[in-house]
């Protein structure tokens, strides 16, 4: 094979890696979307708001440090242990889910009924308030997240390609990893919402609250539900962006870069969030090998807005959204 | 007591309809202008003028921008730091390849030419709804961002990438580059902010306006009954853009001089502008107003008590910053998702009937 097509076939499966790890952090946006009709743009803060967490409770920081110091004159900062990976994973998803209620009984309890642009407003003053808590809880700068995950080129690949065509591809074990985890994810998440009674009620209600309501189902607890869920997923989405570089701000962002999945996939399809993600992965990363070259580079930073925004036009509702039926 | 309609008899439409039809509002209006115009200017400092007054004013502008688009005709739009861009993009071109002709005009112009970059990026809109069309709208951002940052003539080859307001004067005082007195700035901002806020108050309530709230509140029964979808939505992203490029345009040439793109126009500002009007209310001019004041003055109120008074650190009074203002926009929501200027509306309806309950 020429050199050129091996290029674009290693950038098309490195694409696919990425888009999983769209798709992932699209996955929180589509399960609150679906079961409240809340657009959350807080899911991104949640992912870093989560990998922070994470990273506190294994390196056994004392969280507001920066904040009692500043007001006691103290200068404390670590507890002086380290926690075990699966118990600090185990901790902070009990911090999600107390968050998870927290979120639904200080604000959307008291915006039921209010305009879906009033409560993606909430959303984003939520993502303000996490961030800046997240960051008084465990400080802003840089850190490592490892909890135990391969990382680097991975080795087997490199060589079976290198003796099929002569040029060894570059995967790293991380994406792998990711890939795998979000396909267990998903299987998962297909399990629960299937095949037990909190996600069958969890259906019912992202079909309809008010049949779901005279059925006798908790609303309430149901959106606590959902929202620990999308909690989960966004802790690991967290974990895998963390891993790959460092919890920082930044993480927040990649919020954005879910949006034109959801559009491509609609907002209100699981599978959808997993085939947008596939394809604004793949397509960012063949457009930068291929155009970007032509026109200065760094297109990745639109190129799945504008992708997403042709396709809108031609399909409003998105690949796999319910048809937006209009009735006067 | 102090606010009352008893004995003011309105005999003719064009005294029902006008803007402040009770005296009282009139001679407020009146009043707040004169300061504006006759008082501020001679008691305006460098800091004042610098850290309140024009980023009030520039955000304003903004803000009306918006709320013409999002409050009145209900197209949420998250692309407006690009467009404020493509307003400072303009206006630096102009200025550039124009010197001799008077910024005031150069501004306009900025204006015009972000109304055209507006309807083609509303284009879409005729397809897309609601949350399909904001996230349609960042593709709208992110590459005009992009846009200017990758292509040299749009900066004129600086080598920094940065564009840079050379001196321009208005009746032979400068009013841009770095000899600008705060007060002349100040004015000249001003200026624009009274004519913006007059044309927009006018347009939202003529028919205009009145196509705009149709499509806002249902668009399939506007357009049953007669209104063109089409140059409705347009004619929204037309004055909206035309705005919030004036807004771009004083913002880059009055209020910071040098602008580097990523940093000016990024997606927080969108998000900024977008908060202004939420927090002052959707679909209210007085409401832009009120959301660009607070949001502009909360973050030098909390870093003037918080680093100032309490002498803490600047990272950790920034954390506090967004966690404020976070929790105070939910705050805000919970308690009033109507913004600043319903809860002034129920305010001057209590002032009405004061001190009576009924």
């Amino acid at each position: 094979m020429p050199d050129q097509l091996l290029f674009a076939a290693e950038v098309t499966l490195n694409g696919l890696m990425a888009g999983v790890l769209y798709a992932l952090v699209a996955l929180g946006f589509v399960l609150i979307y679906k079961a409240s009709g809340i657009f959350n743009y807080a899911q991104g803060v949640m992912a870093l708001f989560a990998a922070l967490t994470l990273v506190g409770i294994m390196d056994g920081q004392v969280p507001f440090s920066h904040l009692i110091n500043a007001i006691f004159g103290t200068e404390v900062h670590h507890f002086g242990w380290h926690v075990p990976a699966v118990a600090a994973i185990l901790l902070t998803i009990v911090v999600m889910v107390v968050l998870a209620w927290a979120v639904n009984r200080f604000i959307f309890r008291h915006l039921v009924n209010q305009e879906p642009i009033i409560l993606f407003m909430a959303t984003i003053g939520l993502a303000y308030f996490l961030e800046g808590f997240g960051d008084l809880m465990w400080g802003s700068d840089i850190k490592k997240l490892d909890v135990g995950l391969p990382q680097g080129i991975n080795l087997w690949i490199d060589e079976t390609t290198y003796n099929a065509f002569g040029y060894g591809f570059f995967i790293d074990n991380l994406d792998i990893v990711a890939t795998v985890i979000a396909a267990l994810l998903v299987i998962g998440l297909v399990i629960f919402s299937q095949y037990t009674k909190q996600g069958r009620a969890l259906r019912a209600v992202a079909d309809d609250h008010q049949a779901a309501l005279s059925v006798g189902i908790s609303l309430n607890f149901i959106w606590v539900l959902v929202w620990s869920v999308a909690g989960f997923v966004a802790l690991v989405a967290g974990i895998m962006w963390g891993a790959k570089s460092g919890v920082q701000f930044s993480l927040s962002l990649i919020a954005l870069k879910a949006l034109p999945v959801l559009m491509l996939g609609g907002f209100t399809s699981i599978p959808g969030a997993i085939v947008g993600g596939l394809i604004i992965g793949v397509g960012e990363k063949l457009f930068e090998f291929l155009i970007g070259p032509l026109v200065g580079g760094a297109t990745e930073n639109w190129f799945a807005y504008v992708l997403a925004l042709l396709f809108l036009v031609f399909r409003p509702q998105g690949l796999f959204g319910e048809k937006i039926i209009e009735r006067v | 007591m102090f606010y009352r309609e008893a004995g003011e008899f309105r005999t003719s439409y064009t005294d029902d309809g006008q803007t402040f039809p009770i005296a009282f509002d009139r001679w407020r209006y009146y009043a707040v202008l004169a300061i504006a115009f006759l008082v501020v200017p001679f008691v305006i400092n460098d800091y004042w003028a610098n850290a309140i007054f024009l980023p009030f004013l520039i955000y304003a502008i903004a803000a009306i921008g918006l709320n013409i688009l999002t409050g009145y005709c209900g197209q949420v739009s998250l692309g407006t730091g690009g467009f404020m861009a493509v307003g400072a993009y303009a206006c630096y071109k102009l200025m550039t390849g124009f010197p001799d002709i008077n910024i005031f005009f150069h501004v306009i112009g900025a204006g015009f030419i972000t109304a055209g970059v507006g309807v083609l990026f509303g284009l879409p809109s005729l397809r897309i709804k609601g949350f399909y069309l904001a996230v349609a709208t960042l593709a709208a951002q992110f590459f005009l961002v992009w846009l200017f940052n990758r292509v040299p003539w749009f900066y004129n080859y600086s080598a920094s990438g940065q564009i840079s307001a050379p001196e321009r004067t208005v009746f032979g005082l400068p009013v841009t580059g770095p000899a600008t007195e705060p007060w002349a700035a100040y004015l000249f901002c001003l200026v624009f902010v009274v004519a913006v806020a007059w044309i927009a108050r006018n347009l939202t309530r003529g028919s205009v306006g009145r196509k705009w709230m149709a499509i806002r509140d249902m668009d399939i029964a506007a357009e049953i009954i007669g209104v063109n979808p089409l140059t409705a939505k347009l004619t929204a992203f037309a004055v909206s853009s035309f705005f919030v490029g004036i807004a771009g345009a004083l913002f880059f040439a009055v209020y910071l001089g040098a602008v580097e793109v990523g940093e000016a126009f990024g997606i927080q500002k969108s998000f900024l502008v977008l908060f202004m009007i939420i927090i002052g209310g959707l679909g209210s001019i007085f409401g832009s107003f009120a959301g660009a004041a607070f949001m502009v003055l909360m973050p030098v109120l909390l870093k003037n008590v918080l680093v100032g008074g309490l002498g803490w650190a600047t990272d950790l009074a920034a954390h506090i910053e967004f966690l404020i203002v976070g929790g105070l926009i939910v705050t805000f929501l919970v308690a009033e998702p109507h913004g600043l200027a319903q809860l002034w509306r129920v305010a001057k309806e209590k002032l009405r009937l004061w001190p009576f309950p009924y």
